[in-house]
């Protein structure tokens, strides 16, 4: 499961609540981030992931993907030597030709990915039921997942062309791979999360699974009580005005995030399940608990 | 305020993580110096259709349109497609017209020139550079690309050097004692064994596409050379954008850092989207305005929002240290999100704050939403 969207839309958070919902169910579920951050075993307060996988909670685990190791590993495999792979890994040439390869560095992360994924793992790590990714924002999302065609068409034959036509194939198995967006019920995320969905039919022939839209608020007040609240405007003491004005506010956030959802469901084929806003400045392990709850629910 | 940190500047380089209103602030930057006179290009990578709109645009293309504001300046706005500015890179440092339709007609070139991770942040730098040359803006405002690292476009010039560096060229112009000795020993076998694990045909196309591509290579190092002294150059600013979440304050002190140890002309921080609570109020008072249980659906609210606040002001504030004396202007969290003129307008209230205060203190908070649908 691939889960992308809009930078800043809590991608990671979802993810996590995904893995943590998975878990629940019996499935063990690894979660992985590709962007060389290791923000989801910080919110289980768990510092330094790394590339090896990381048991968070019983049943979910955590990886980090970097690029550098990924394409060790894959080397290792298509050589099936490690000296061979050493050798290679540490020849000048091979390190100027990979890091100027354009989208390499994708196709390496993406076929890791894939491994973690397989009943039978190449790099003979563990076994995993479900495999989530915490995946690039949805530009750059797109460049990886497009990563394993462009190169099985530009490499025609050999070791890196069978790869990628493999992993290419798995990705667009709707069977095997599901395509998650996350957003927020705001102008921007929506419009992208739109354009995602558009640009995935039409350039790779995929189909986004779900829409999550995180963060809305709770519509807390009535027409009748947002006029009152109007209506007396400016009275009271300082604090009782700033709580006034404080709810007003809120209340016609929550009318603009409701129009940004309608628009959102007229315009994406995928179903829209949606998560409430935490009024939390820093999320921990009992928010992405409290998030995997109402995915139960909705999902 | 923003006006005083461009002052005498010809480049705005707004620089953050993902989602913290960087396109947004590019723009309201841009229409405010234009506001004040200034003729002033924005430049963006991938700005949603609406803002666009906005703008008054129906579309933005690699050539700059003309944005229609009620501005004394000029406000003008472009969306860099970094396809067409590679291909236009490759046009302009071909040596001959044999070259050019090589690289230009290389598979490699062709399927992979769009997904170069990189690429992009390179050629906004090299747009960037080429207007400045020109001199027809007196300030340009660049947004850089939502990367997965905010800090992927520092090094794009030096990753494009390296990716062009002879070195590594060589070994497919002279595959033989040259690459060698350039390359070390070993580097024979690392050729076979190469074979073996990309496949044959890849290694041809690649070593096609960089052997033509070596013929370019003087011309796009040294005009990487003249991209990255334009970043330290003094008639350069940095603004760092950021929301005031734990996370994007983490990475923009990470940023700021970065920054300074590179020595580039860092002018100060916009921080969007920040909450802003009053002093607690009364159960008693609001259940006499308001009675049950509208009082407490109320008070509930506004604890909410104060202790956002609260985490938010202790995040900046622990930013604000790092930065020692450089600035940082917080924008308020406006009722509608910002993705239209009005909301730009809105937006420069907070970044170019009057001088004299105006004697109504309420002119500092957002003004109400306009009506929806």
């Amino acid at each position: 499961m691939l889960v992308t969207g809009k930078g800043g839309v809590g991608r990671t958070t979802v993810a996590a609540a995904l893995g943590l919902l998975a878990a629940r169910r019996g499935k063990r579920t690894v979660v992985c981030e590709v962007a060389e951050q290791e923000r989801l075993a910080a919110l289980f307060g768990i510092v330094g992931v790394g590339h090896g996988e990381r048991e968070l909670t019983p049943g979910l685990h955590a990886v980090s993907v970097q690029p550098e190791r990924a394409k060790e590993e894959w080397l290792r495999y298509q050589l099936k030597s490690g000296t061979l792979a050493g050798l290679l890994g540490g020849s000048r040439l091979f390190q100027y030709l990979t890091a100027a390869a354009p989208g390499l560095s994708e196709l390496v992360t993406i076929g890791k990915v894939w491994d973690l994924a397989q009943l039978e793992r190449r790099t003979g790590g563990s076994v995993y039921d479900l495999a989530i990714v915490d995946a690039p924002p949805t530009g750059h999302g797109l460049a990886m997942l497009r990563a394993p065609g462009t190169y099985a068409n530009v490499a025609r034959v050999g070791p890196i062309s069978r790869q990628a036509r493999i992993i290419d194939a798995f990705l667009r198995d709707r069977a095997a791979t599901a395509v998650l967006v996350v957003a927020l019920p705001e102008e921007m995320p929506v419009n992208e999360t739109i354009e995602f969905e558009r640009r995935l039919a039409e350039e790779l022939t995929m189909t986004v699974e779900q829409v999550v839209v995180n963060g809305m608020y709770p519509q807390r007040f009535s027409g009748t009580e947002a006029r009152t609240l109007r209506s007396l405007d400016g009275r009271g003491s300082p604090g009782a005005s700033a709580a006034l004005r404080a709810a007003l506010a809120e209340h016609e956030r929550v009318l603009g995030q409701r129009a940004q959802l309608r628009r959102l469901r007229r315009h994406v084929e995928a179903p829209v399940a949606t998560l409430p806003h935490l009024f939390e400045p820093q999320l921990g392990r009992e928010h992405v608990e409290r998030l995997a709850n109402e995915l139960e629910r909705r999902l | 305020m923003i006006a005083d940190w461009l002052e005498r500047k010809e480049v705005c380089i707004c620089a953050g993580s993902g989602g913290v209103g960087k396109t947004t602030t590019s723009a309201a930057i841009a229409l405010g110096m234009a506001a004040r006179g200034r003729k002033v290009a924005v430049l963006t990578i991938d700005p949603a259709r609406r803002l666009a709109n906005s703008l008054g645009l129906p579309e933005l293309g690699n050539e700059e349109r003309r944005v229609e504001a009620d501005v004394d300046g000029e406000l003008w706005a472009m969306m860099l497609d970094a396809k067409r500015t590679f291909d236009d890179l490759v046009e302009w440092h071909a040596p001959d017209e044999r070259t050019r339709d090589a690289v230009l007609g290389n598979r490699v070139y062709q399927e992979l020139s769009n997904a170069v991770a990189g690429s992009q942040e390179y050629m906004a730098m090299e747009k960037l550079h080429e207007l400045h040359q020109e001199g027809r803006y007196d300030l340009l405002v660049l947004d850089t690309p939502p990367s997965r690292n905010a800090l992927d476009f520092l090094d794009a010039p030096r990753r494009l050097s390296d990716f062009i560096d002879s070195r590594s060229l060589e070994l497919f112009t002279a595959p033989g004692r040259l690459g060698l000795k350039v390359l070390g020993r070993g580097s024979g076998v690392a050729f076979s064994v190469m074979k073996r694990a990309t496949g044959i045909d890849l290694l041809q196309d690649l070593g096609e596409f960089f052997r033509s591509f070596g013929d370019m290579t003087d011309g796009i190092r040294e005009r990487a050379g003249l991209v990255n002294s334009l970043l330290s150059d003094s008639r350069t600013a940095f603004v760092l954008v950021t929301s005031p979440g734990r996370d994007a304050v983490d990475e923009a002190a990470y940023f700021h850092h970065r920054l300074m140890d590179a020595g580039l002309p860092f002018a100060g921080v916009v921080a969007n989207r920040v909450h802003r609570a009053g002093g607690p109020s009364d159960p008693a008072e609001l259940a006499e305005l308001l009675g049950q249980p509208l009082a407490s659906k109320v008070q509930r609210t506004y604890e909410e929002e104060r202790r956002l606040a609260q985490g938010e002001g202790e995040n900046l504030a622990g930013l604000r240290r790092r930065l020692g004396r450089k600035p940082m202007i917080e924008v308020p969290h406006l009722h509608d999100d910002v993705h239209d003129l009005d909301g730009l307008w809105q937006m420069d209230e907070y970044l170019f704050p009057r001088r004299a205060r105006s004697s109504r203190p309420d002119r500092r908070r957002p003004s109400p939403s306009r009506p929806t649908g």
